[in-house]
Order: structure tokens, then sequence, then C-alpha cells
């Protein structure tokens, strides 16, 4: 435990984390808590059953104002931004010209004119600076707002009853994936129905200086200490979560090496929708077919997969782990791994080199799970 | 603060050692359990599988995490603790008692003398922490 050669940046709730007794490592450059008292599995199963409260301020704003904001994000992006309303949001990717990943985002639209996009923490300078140098002669403004906004994230089907009191937006109104500006406990922030769970929940935008105002007023309204009150939530929980509800984490299921075609995020390439960076390349992967896929699969035999273990098919190393944990709602070892496509059949049994040993797993449906509605 | 029991001897690798004549009792310690987190699967040894002091004997994973675990002596393991394959959740709740991992058939007894006392492990963590 050395002493970090440089200075770890820190979130507006970094003193009120060590208060609550979160123990703190350097995620990406982020002091930021992995766990608290309660423990990884009880925060991971309390935002399944009850409500979870998450900090992710770390995470970066990038602010795009101006008449061309939505031509030019379309042109960055591959999702289609002139299919978004005011107050509605999409899951993106900024692209390379070879279709692989600069990064995943949210983009969220308040006008015509003005766009947010909201990237990974870790990311977020490379981020900055892809989208500052393509920019052309459009008329726009790009500010990088990441110090401006924290970020608190309230998943699990408890959230609505304890955001409802403290706000005067209508939160029964604002479907998932869209979002509203308003007030949270009198101070200014944008309620978005989104998140990184697999839960119903929302995410609070607002002035870092209200941070812990916010966040103090959440856990008290979440009833936090009681059995099933709120529990503030780890990375850990972030992550274990996210992979139940077979979620892309950025340098893992998705980089610069991954076409999002190889992991199925098809979806958010929008190749009709014009000219985008990486479209030409992913329009003629869809032709040519993808070469590997992104899967889920269940571990079979005793053993938990981690990330970066080979994946082996009939005694041939053929893929690599994503990421490998324990799924504490499930109850079952999980992962995600990319496997050459014509190997990427539900239910194929797999091995997994866990440590030397190779341990049984089955290629399964994502997401691993999904909430009841 | 973490439980450092008088009465065992410690490694450096945070195990811990209870004397049962010439059999050594063996997990691992508060300090360790709780710096792992939730303990989600323990991979022990068969009896009769040998170790030196200092060599892996098997690995408890947390949710987050793997990590070895290495035998404090030389000898052969006379009996494992198979109650951790359901309830790993013991090396976390009762890590000196029900959390034990392996029994060691101890080479040399004297071996354990130049483990670590309670209060040097107390020292050790703390120095570890800084």
């Amino acid at each position: 435990m050395t002493a970090p050669a440089v200075e770890l940046k820190k979130t507006p709730l970094n003193e009120a984390h060590r208060c609550m007794g979160g123990r703190m490592v350097d995620f990406g450059g982020w002091d930021m808590p992995v766990q608290y008292p309660a423990g990884t599995i009880e925060e991971h199963l309390r935002t399944r059953t009850r409500a979870g409260l998450f900090d992710v301020s770390h995470m970066g704003e990038i602010e795009v104002t101006g008449p061309d904001a939505i031509s030019f994000v379309n042109r960055v992006t591959s999702n289609d931004v002139s299919k978004l309303v005011d107050g509605q949001a999409h899951y993106s990717a900024l692209t390379t010209p070879e279709g692989t990943v600069v990064d995943d985002l949210l983009v969220y639209r308040f006008a015509a004119h003005r766009l947010l996009l909201v990237v990974n923490a870790g990311t977020t300078e490379k981020d900055w600076d892809w989208i500052a140098g393509a920019r052309g002669g459009e008329n726009l403004e790009l500010r990088n707002a990441s110090s401006s906004y924290c970020q608190i994230a309230l998943q699990g089907p408890d959230a609505i009853e304890i955001l409802k009191p403290l706000t005067d937006v209508s939160l029964s109104d604002i479907k998932y994936y869209h979002f509203s500006e308003g007030q949270v406990d009198g101070v200014a922030a944008i309620v978005s129905r989104t998140g990184y769970t697999g839960e119903d929940g929302f995410e609070v935008y607002a002035a870092v200086d209200r941070a812990e105002q916010i966040w103090n007023k959440l856990l008290d309204a979440g009833r936090f200490g009681a059995d099933d009150g709120i529990l503030p939530c780890g990375l850990a929980a972030r992550n274990t979560l996210r992979l139940e509800a077979g979620m892309a984490l950025y340098g893992h299921e998705i980089d610069e090496s991954t076409t999002l075609l190889e992991a199925n995020l098809g979806w958010i390439c929008k190749l009709n929708k014009g000219d985008f960076t990486g479209r030409e390349a992913l329009a003629k992967q869809k032709v040519s077919g993808i070469t590997r896929r992104l899967i889920g699969f269940e571990m079979t035999d005793r053993g938990i997969a981690r990330d970066g273990q080979d994946v082996v098919i009939n005694d041939a190393r053929v893929g690599k782990v994503t990421s490998g944990s324990p799924a504490p709602y499930l109850k079952k070892n999980i992962g995600m791994a990319y496997v050459p496509t014509e190997l990427a059949n539900e239910g194929a049994a797999i091995q997994i080199d866990v440590r030397g040993r190779l341990i049984g797993a089955q290629i399964v449906k994502t997401p691993f799970y999904k909430r009841a509605r | 603060m973490a439980n450092v029991p008088d009465n065992l001897h410690y490694s450096k690798d945070h195990e811990w050692v209870r004397v049962d004549g010439d059999v050594a009792i063996v997990g691992i310690t508060d300090y360790a359990q709780n710096s792992l987190g939730d303990v989600v699967y323990v991979e022990l040894p068969k009896a009769g599988d040998e170790f030196a002091a200092h060599e892996a004997f098997g690995s408890v994973e947390s949710v987050k995490a793997v990590s070895e675990v290495f035998s404090p002596v030389t000898g052969s393991v006379v009996e494992v603790n198979s109650s951790l394959n359901d309830e790993p959740e013991k090396v976390n709740n009762e890590p000196y008692e029900a959390g034990w991992m392996i029994r060691v058939k101890m080479q040399t007894p004297l071996e354990v003398d130049s483990l670590l006392t309670a209060a040097e492990y107390e020292d050790f963590t703390k120095a570890e922490k800084e």
C-alpha cells in the first residue's frame, strides 16, 4: 500500500465517503469508494430489492451548444441524435474510423441547440481531445464541464418513492431515458431516469457544492440505517449490478480494439442516419459479418471466471473473458467474453482457464438479470 | 480495529496458526478477511497434500478479487474445512474459529517460533496500513 505517485482526483463527496467508512481505492486516477461497511453483496442486494445510492460524480460532462450541436454530435457518435426530443437521452458511442469505441456515453438533449454528453471518468480527457479535434467549421461551443457537476445515482425499486418528496419534478411523468430540470431539496438539478444497474432509478446532476446536501438528504429519505433502508454503494457493487444487467463497461467489453457490432451494440449503430465517424467500416462489417462476438456465460462447475482469462472450446483457446464475477443476486458465477462467431451459440459448453484449471461454463443469453416490470 | 487473539501465531501473509500438538490449524486473520471483503469462494487442497512454509495452499475469492493463501509451516495436510465450500462467509464471520482452513501435521513443530506473535503482527498490520 504505497503512496500514490500523483495526487488522486476527488469527487465533492470524498469526505462523506471517508466518514461513512468507505474503502477508498484508486479508480482510473480517482479516489473512490469500492465498498462501504455493509459490503458489496449487501449493497448489491439492497439495490435490487430496495435502493442503493452511488456517487458517480467522477463521470465527465461535455456541453455542446449552438445551432450545429445536433449535426456535430451526430457526426462523431453512432446513435441518431436527430431522433431525440427535448428532455430525452440515449446511449451511444464515440467511434473511431474503424468502428471501434473511443468511449460509450449518454447524449442528453435539452434543446435543439443544447446537448450534454456524459462520458466515462477515465476517458474524459481523451474524449474531450477527440471531440475537440473532430470539430470542423460548425457553429457551436464546446465546454468540458466535468468539474462543475456532481452526479448521484439513486437506483432500485424504492428510488421513485425516496426521491418524490424531495423534488418538484413529477417523477412518474419521466419515462425511461428521459429527464427533467427542476429542484432536488431546493437545489437546481437535472433528474434523469437512467442508470447502470438494471433497476428503475434516477441520476441527479447538480452543482458540486450541493453534492453533500443532496447525498445526505437522499440517505435520510431512504432511511439509511434501517434493515430495509437505502445503502450507499461502492464501485464493486456498481460493477456486479451492471454485469448482471448485461451492460458493457468501457475498457472491458468495449475499447478501441472492439467494434460496436462485435459488442452486440448494433442497436446504437444507426447506419442510415447519414455519415458519421466509423460508419463506412461498420456498414462493411455488417455485410461481411463479424468474426467474433461478445457472449454471456455462467459457470457450470465450481469456480469464478475473472477478467482476462482464456476461453477454451474444443481444446482450443478461442477468446478472452472481458468481465467475470460472482453475481450476488442470481447466486451464480457469470461473465462475458469474446468468442468466434461460429462458436457463439447459446447453450454451448465452454471452459474458462481459471489460473491453470479448466472450469466448465455455458453460453447463456444476456442480460443475465432482467427486472420485473 | 482488527481482532488479533493473543494465543495464536501469525505470518506476514496474514495467516494465523493455532498449535495443537504437532498439528497446526491454519486460517486467515481478521485483518485479512476485512481487507478482502465478502468471501464467496475458498479453494482448499486435499488431505495428504504437502506444502513448504510460504507455499500457496489455496485461494480465497471475494466478489472483487482472488488472493492466494500461504502455508505458514512445512508439513502435510491432515484435514481441510470442507464446510467452507458451502459457507465461505464463515471466513468473514468467524475467521479464527469456524473459518479455519486446513490442519497441517508439521514436519518441524519448532517452526512456529519463527512466526509473529500477536503483538508483532499488530505492529506489522499497522505499518502496512501506513
